[in-house]
């Protein structure tokens, strides 16, 4: 699905060609940044919160063996069944013997980043199994055959023109009607029907609780909701970071999550799932995919504190300007740069150098991860690693080499009006003089110039 | 409780056995020295009126909000709303004159045709409108999403201020399934324009009684 030739550079260049979609996602999502803030400034005790949720979270991360092993016990005491799976291929293949055991070949899903993360789409796609995404956003990147590029904003990247015309082609609405409200009810309409005829649904988890084996998912559609209340069977799939220790803890990460992800107060749907519903089956597929590595790795194991809120992205002049397929990995943005590298160094050595280390993402994140320090040294790692042949071919090598030479900087053409468009400013923590300011503006476009006239120093 | 563990062992033979044991030992082996879990504090707030910032908020968000006496007043305002509504379903007592009560029902999708789902919650949030259902309030957990639209009866005094308060008294409840909702269910995947109703209600109205 991705472009597996293109670095983050070339692919935003792609991106950049349609110069009023730039500007429009630029736009919508720098005032999903707002409504945040909004909604933040709206909780006198918002810091306090952060840090709370960030303890909470470190406390898990130093116990999480013991976490997950109460989880486990306290999960198949509620009559649900556990799975282990080590890796993308194991989980898929877990999944897939559960259909195979009611011989079944149709499931239904709902918003899971992780499932993106193992390719289960593209997994079912060569096993004959259909799958149908029945979150809007996903289904609608579904049928056009291609990734979300934003986990909680899936077709961010899409005008709604192109998806009335993606609904005329696939569900037969008119053509030329691309009015929200209407293909929202096609949309509706059509998986209405999956819903009330599909058996296995599987769904996303955002916070599993060790102290009760219950899990939580949050959603606005109710299609979480309404895939795993009719089906058969009910798969959750998790990352084995999500788990929290106690019901109580619940009160934090749900006044921050949606503040944080859409400014609302609260998704309208938190759903927690404890014991399966009568004659039905539940399962839980627990899934290490190199998180245990990442724990591991004393620099980056803080980005395993994620609570998938978005916010980084939303904020992230990189990303507003670059949009999330320039990643070409599952979880893009910010966040996305740090936990691409721990599954592939060659493959991703080119995410954290796309960054301008301005820190507004560490500034926004509810959980505190420190993602600007991270992306700086992940940076070291590649290159020390030897992935620096495979970062000097890509643009931001170049952007960090024609930064500290001005005058190249002044003649690369393209290159460097996308720089002035896209970069407002490139720095390291230390050079950057609205670092110290909580949540960071947004810099006028063309003062960068002027500004990294005044302050260039040697690139690190 | 056997079910689900004879089903579990089918399972195991998948090779799930050593992939738990490897990623606790990588777990154990990874993970930082042992940082204690901060002390739960509840951030009281203070509104003026709880039920009042609760019926703003719950406004604010797409829901239909009225102040109460009581189930005639409720049952009236429904027959007067919900005129062309063929399936009435609720799990109120009080509502037996307008509703189909608290049925069992065979299989969830015989739902489907249900015009709206009426059902009291016992705990209301002010902070962000949500209110606390749990299965003892559902007699098929599908309901208060499979409805064209949902209306909840909750008491004044249910109302707490935030998700702290909330959790505090429902830190050690029993239940197999239990949600917080906060409104209708919508989307806003196009464009961000906001749609109400997207796969469940299309729309919420908050009974609250006095
Ligand atoms: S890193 Fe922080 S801001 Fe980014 S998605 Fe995760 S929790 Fe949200």
């Amino acid at each position: 699905m991705h472009n597996e030739s293109k670095d983050h550079a070339g692919l935003a260049e792609d991106f950049n060609k349609d110069e009023r979609r730039v500007e429009w996602h630029d736009e919508t999502l720098w005032w999903v940044r707002q409504k945040r803030d909004k909604a933040a400034n709206g909780i006198a005790e918002w810091e306090q919160l952060r840090e709370a949720a960030s303890q909470i979270k470190n406390n898990v991360l130093s116990n999480l063996a013991a976490y997950l092993l109460q989880f486990e016990e306290k999960a198949i005491a509620n009559g649900v069944i556990v799975h282990w799976a080590a890796d993308a291929n194991e989980h898929n293949q877990i999944v897939h013997s559960i259909l195979k055991k009611h011989g079944l070949n149709k499931i239904i899903k709902s918003k899971s980043m992780l499932t993106e993360e193992c390719h289960l789409n593209e997994y079912f796609k060569h096993q004959g199994v259909e799958v149908i995404d029945t979150d809007l956003g996903e289904r609608i990147v579904q049928l056009a055959g291609e990734a979300p590029s934003h986990i909680v904003l899936p077709c961010i990247h899409k005008k709604k023109e192109e998806i009335g015309e993606l609904f005329h082609e696939h569900l037969g609405t008119p053509k030329g009607n691309a009015d929200p409200q209407f293909l929202t009810n096609a949309a509706r309409l059509h998986l209405r029907d999956k819903f009330l005829t599909r058996k296995v649904a599987l769904t996303g988890v955002n916070f599993a609780i060790a102290e009760t084996g219950e899990f939580v998912v949050c959603t606005n559609e109710g299609n979480a909701d309404m895939g795993a209340h009719l089906a058969d069977v009910h798969i959750a799939c998790m990352g084995i970071e999500k788990i929290i220790p106690q019901r109580k803890h619940l009160g934090y990460f749900l006044r921050l999550l949606a503040r944080s992800a859409t400014g609302q107060p609260i998704t309208t749907y938190s759903s927690h799932f404890k014991q399966p519903r009568k004659g039905q089956e539940l399962h839980i597929v627990l899934v290490d995919n190199g998180r245990s590595r990442q724990l591991g790795r004393a620099d980056f194991r803080n980005s395993l504190k994620c609570i998938r809120c978005g916010a980084c992205m939303n904020t992230c002049p990189v990303y507003r300007r670059s949009g999330g397929h320039s990643y070409h990995t599952a979880i893009a943005g910010p966040i996305g740069s740090i936990l691409a590298p721990n599954l592939d160094m060659t493959k991703y050595a080119d995410l954290p150098f796309a960054s301008t280390l301005c820190g507004s993402c560490t500034n926004v994140c509810p959980v505190k991860i420190d993602i600007h320090e991270q992306l700086y040294k992940w940076r070291q790692v590649l290159v020390k690693e030897g992935h620096a042949p495979a970062v000097k071919k890509m643009g931001m090598q170049g952007m960090t080499f024609t930064l500290s030479n001005p005058s190249i900087y002044h003649i690369a053409g393209k290159a460097g009006r996308w720089m002035m468009k896209n970069i407002p400013f490139v720095v390291s923590n230390k050079m950057n003089p609205w670092f110290k300011q909580r949540e960071m503006p947004e810099p006028p476009a063309n003062s960068f110039t002027e500004w990294y006239k005044k302050n260039r120093k040697p690139t690190p | 409780m056997d079910h689900h563990t004879s089903s579990n062992n089918r399972y195991t033979s998948l090779g799930a056995g050593d992939s738990k044991e490897r990623i606790l030992a990588l777990v154990k082996q990874n993970q930082p020295d042992f940082t204690d879990l901060p002390a739960i504090v509840n951030f009281k707030q203070e509104y003026d009126d709880v039920a009042e910032k609760f019926i703003t908020v719950l406004r604010g968000i797409g829901s239909l909000v009225y102040v109460v006496e009581g189930y005639d007043q409720i049952a009236g305002i429904i027959k007067e709303n919900f005129a062309d509504a063929r399936r009435i379903v609720s799990t109120c007592d009080e509502l037996a004159s307008i509703a189909e009560i608290n049925k069992m029902y065979e299989d969830p999708h015989l739902l489907e045709d249900v015009d709206l789902f009426i059902t009291s919650s016992n705990l209301a949030v002010a902070e962000n409108g949500a209110a606390w259902i749990t299965d003892k309030q559902l007699s098929e957990r599908v309901l208060p999403f499979i409805a064209q639209e949902i209306a909840l009866v909750i008491n004044k005094k249910n109302i707490v201020e935030t998700m702290h308060d909330a959790y505090d008294k429902i830190a050690d409840e029993e239940y197999g399934f239990a949600v917080f909702i906060a409104g209708p269910s919508k989307t806003a995947d196009i464009e961000q324009s906001l749609v109400l109703g997207a796969h469940g209600p299309k729309m919420m109205t908050v009974f609250v009684v006095e």
